[in-house]
C-alpha cells in the first residue's frame, strides 16, 4: 500500500478547560517503529487515546489504511487493525495467560450463539484454532511455560509480555505500546526492546509512548515529541536529540546523558 | 469446568448412569413420602432453571440484575394467555414455549438497551425498577381492554399435552402410577438438562470468554475489539430467554398465575440461589436452588411438631422461623464463604484477590 499507514491531522482535544491536544500532525509509515515522547502531561496517552478510540478528537483527523477511524469506538478501531496496550496494565487478572490470549482472537473469529450451543464443527476447528494461535503467541513473546498460570501471579515484566501478545493476537497491522517498559529493570528492558524489533520483523507498525530515552533513541526509526499538547518536533532521533526545543521541553538539564550538544 | 473425571471416562460414564438412576427413581421416592413433595421437587427445578438463566447475567457477564422475575412473569402471562379460556385461545405448549422465549429475550433486550452504560448499584436499581413496572403493568392492564385480567389473574390454564396425552393427569404404565407432578417431573429434568448443556456450552466458548472479558475489565475488553455493547445485551437477552421458557411451565403446572406470583421476593430468593451456590458455577447454583427450594419446606414440616413437642402449643409462626433461619444462613455464608458453597475457580479467585486487582507490581 502506498501512502502512511496511519496520518492524524490537526488533533486537538479538550477536557473541561483543558486543551490536552492542540494541532497534532504527524504520520506513520509501514513498517516503522514510531516513538512518542513528552515529559509527563505533555499529551501522549491523549493522543493514544484519541488513535484507539477510548476519546473521540474535538478537531482534526485519523486516518487509517486510507480510512477515517476518528471517534470510533475502540472495538472497531481494534477491529479495523490497532491494538494496544496500557500504561498501568490491564491483563484480565483471574484468567489464566492462554485464556488472556484465546480472548484477544475475538475480533478474529466469528462463532455465534448457536455456534456455541450446538458446537457446529465449524466452532469446533474455530476453538482449536484460537487455542494454537494463542500458544504461538505465547511462544513468540517466551511465556509458554507460564500458559495455565492465572495472568495476576506473573511477575511484572511478564504482565507486560502478555499484554502483547494479547494485542498481538487480535492480528494489528499497528501495535500502540503505552510505556511498555515503565517499572521494568535494565535486563528485561533489553528483552523488550529485542522483543519489538521481532515484532517490527512480523511487518507489525509500532507506535511507542516511552519515558526511557535511551530506548526510544536506539529503537524508534523515527519520533514525535509533544510538550503541553503540542508537537514540538519531529523527525529522526538525531535530529530530535540536537533540537534545541526539545533539548530545552524536555531533555532540560539532562542534556550530558542523552549526550546532546550543549546549547 | 468438568471435573477430573474426564480422564477417566468409563467412570464418568457410570456417574452420568448413576445420577440418571437416581434422577429416574426420585420422584417415586419422594411420592412415597407424598405428592407434595413431587411438587416441592418440580419447583425446585423449575427454580433451578431460573437460577441458571440468572447466572448467564450475573455469574457470566456479571451484571447485577435485580428484576429477573419480571421475564419469569412475561413467560408465564405469554402461556397463560395463549393456552386459557381468557382469550379463548389453546395452543399448544411446543408453539408457544419458543413464543414465550422470544417475547421474554425481547424484554431483555428492552431492559439492556437503556441500562448498558450502568453499573453495579446503579444497575441493580434500574433493574429492580423494572421488575416493578412489569408487575404493576399485569397489574392494571386490564382496563380499559381486558389483557391481563389485573389483580384477579388467569385461571384454568391448560396443562402441557401431547395429542391425547395430558401432563396434569394420572396413568398407568408398566403397573406403575404416574401422576401429574410425576409426569411434569421428568419434562423438567429433561428440560434442566439441556438447560445445564446450553449453559457449559456458552460458557467454555468465544462468547463466554467475552462475558469472562467483560467481568474483568470492561475497558480492556473493548481495546481487544469486544463489542461489549453487543455482548451484554446477548447476555440480557439469553437470561431472559431462559426466565420465560421457566415462565411458561410454572404456569402450565399452576394452571392458574396472577400478578403476586412475582414479586420482587421472588427475584431476591433466585438472586440468594445463584449467590448462595456460588455465581458462575454451573453446578453450584443448582445446587443452590435445590437448597433453598426444599430447605424452607422442610422447616415448615417441622418447625410446628417441634415447638408442639417442646413448648406445647406453638409459640413462633413457622413462616417467621423460616425467614429467620434464611436469613441467618444467607449472613453466615457471607462470613465464612462470600464466593458461594460451590464457588466457580474464578470468583473464588476474584474474591481473594487484593483490592487494588490488576497490574499491581508483586
Amino acid at each position: 500500500m502506498n501512502g502512511p499507514l496511519l496520518q492524524c491531522a490537526g488533533l486537538a482535544r479538550r477536557f473541561g478547560g483543558v486543551q490536552a491536544l492542540d494541532g497534532v500532525s504527524f504520520d506513520i509509515r509501514e513498517r516503522e517503529i514510531f516513538g512518542l515522547i513528552g515529559p509527563n502531561g505533555a499529551g501522549k496517552t491523549t493522543l493514544f487515546n484519541l488513535v484507539t478510540g477510548i476519546y473521540a478528537p474535538n478537531a482534526g483527523t485519523i486516518t487509517f489504511r486510507g480510512e477515517s477511524i476518528g471517534g470510533l469506538s475502540p472495538d472497531r478501531v481494534c477491529a479495523k487493525g490497532i491494538a494496544r496496550t496500557f500504561q498501568n496494565i490491564r491483563l484480565f487478572a483471574n484468567l489464566t495467560v492462554l485464556e488472556n490470549v484465546m480472548i484477544g482472537r475475538h475480533v478474529r473469529t466469528r462463532a455465534g450463539v448457536w455456534g456455541a450451543i450446538l458446537r457446529t464443527a465449524h466452532t469446533r476447528r474455530e476453538e482449536t484454532a484460537i487455542e494454537q494461535r494463542a500458544s504461538e503467541l505465547l511462544g513468540f513473546v517466551g511465556l509458554t511455560a507460564r500458559a495455565n498460570d492465572l495472568a495476576r501471579n506473573l511477575p511484572y515484566g511478564e504482565q507486560r509480555r502478555l499484554e502483547i501478545a494479547r494485542a498481538l493476537a487480535t492480528d494489528p497491522q499497528l501495535l500502540a505500546l503505552d510505556e511498555p517498559a515503565a517499572g521494568m529493570n535494565s535486563t528485561e528492558k533489553v528483552a523488550l526492546s529485542e522483543l519489538i524489533g521481532r515484532i517490527r520483523d512480523l511487518g507489525i507498525t509500532v507506535l511507542l509512548i516511552e519515558h526511557d530515552v535511551k530506548m526510544v533513541m536506539g529503537l524508534c526509526d523515527r519520533i514525535l515529541v509533544l510538550d503541553y499538547g503540542r508537537p514540538i518536533a519531529q523527525g529522526l532521533p538525531d535530529e530530535v536529540r540536537r533540537d534545541p526545543r526539545v533539548i530545552e521541553a524536555y531533555l532540560g538539564t539532562a542534556h550530558d546523558t542523552v549526550g546532546a550538544a550543549p546549547r | 469446568m468438568i471435573p477430573s473425571t474426564t480422564r477417566h471416562p468409563a467412570l464418568a460414564w457410570a456417574g452420568m448412569a448413576l445420577i440418571g438412576l437416581a434422577l429416574a427413581v426420585l420422584p417415586f421416592a419422594l411420592a412415597s413420602v407424598g405428592t407434595a413433595w413431587v411438587r416441592i421437587a418440580n419447583f425446585a427445578i423449575l427454580f433451578a432453571l431460573l437460577a441458571l438463566g440468572l447466572n448467564i447475567v450475573v455469574g457470566f457477564a456479571g451484571l447485577l440484575d435485580l428484576g429477573y422475575v419480571a421475564f419469569y412473569a412475561v413467560g408465564a402471562y405469554c402461556y397463560a394467555l395463549l393456552a386459557s379460556p381468557h382469550f379463548g385461545l389453546h395452543l399448544p405448549f411446543w408453539v408457544i414455549l419458543p413464543i414465550g422465549a422470544l417475547v421474554a429475550c425481547l424484554f431483555g433486550v428492552m431492559l439492556g438497551a437503556p441500562t448498558l452504560k450502568l453499573r453495579g448499584d446503579y444497575l441493580a436499581i434500574v433493574t429492580l425498577g423494572f421488575g416493578e413496572i412489569i408487575r404493576v403493568f399485569l397489574n392494571n392492564l386490564s382496563r380499559p381492554v381486558n389483557i391481563t385480567n389485573g389483580p384477579q389473574g388467569i385461571s384454568r390454564i391448560d396443562p402441557f399435552a401431547i395429542g391425547d396425552f395430558k401432563f396434569n393427569t394420572t396413568q398407568k404404565f408398566f403397573d406403575l402410577s404416574f401422576s401429574g407432578p410425576i409426569k411434569y417431573y421428568y419434562l423438567l429434568v429433561i428440560v434442566l438438562l439441556v438447560v445445564i448443556v446450553i449453559n457449559l456450552r456458552l460458557q467454555d466458548s468465544r462468547i463466554g470468554r467475552a462475558w469472562e472479558a467483560i467481568r474483568e475489565d470492561e475497558i480492556a475488553a473493548r481495546a481487544m475489539g469486544i463489542n461489549t455493547t453487543g455482548m451484554k445485551l446477548l447476555a440480557f437477552a439469553m437470561g431472559a430467554s431462559f426466565g420465560g421458557i421457566a415462565g411458561g411451565i410454572f404456569a402450565a403446572i399452576q394452571q392458574f398465575i396472577s400478578p403476586e406470583s412475582f414479586v420482587l421476593v421472588e427475584s431476591i430468593m433466585v438472586l440468594a440461589m445463584v449467590v448462595l451456590g456460588g455465581m458462575g458455577n454451573i453446578w453450584g447454583v443448582i445446587a443452590g436452588a435445590i437448597l433453598l427450594s426444599f430447605v424452607p419446606e422442610i422447616l415448615r414440616y417441622t418447625v410446628l411438631p417441634v415447638q408442639q413437642a417442646l413448648f406445647g402449643k406453638a409459640i413462633v409462626e413457622p413462616e417467621v422461623i423460616r425467614m429467620l433461619l434464611f436469613g441467618l444462613a444467607l449472613v453466615l455464608m457471607m462470613l465464612y464463604r462470600p464466593a458461594g458453597l460451590f464457588p466457580s475457580a474464578l470468583r473464588k479467585r476474584e474474591l481473594s484477590m487484593p483490592a487494588n486487582g490488576t497490574g499491581a507490581r508483586p
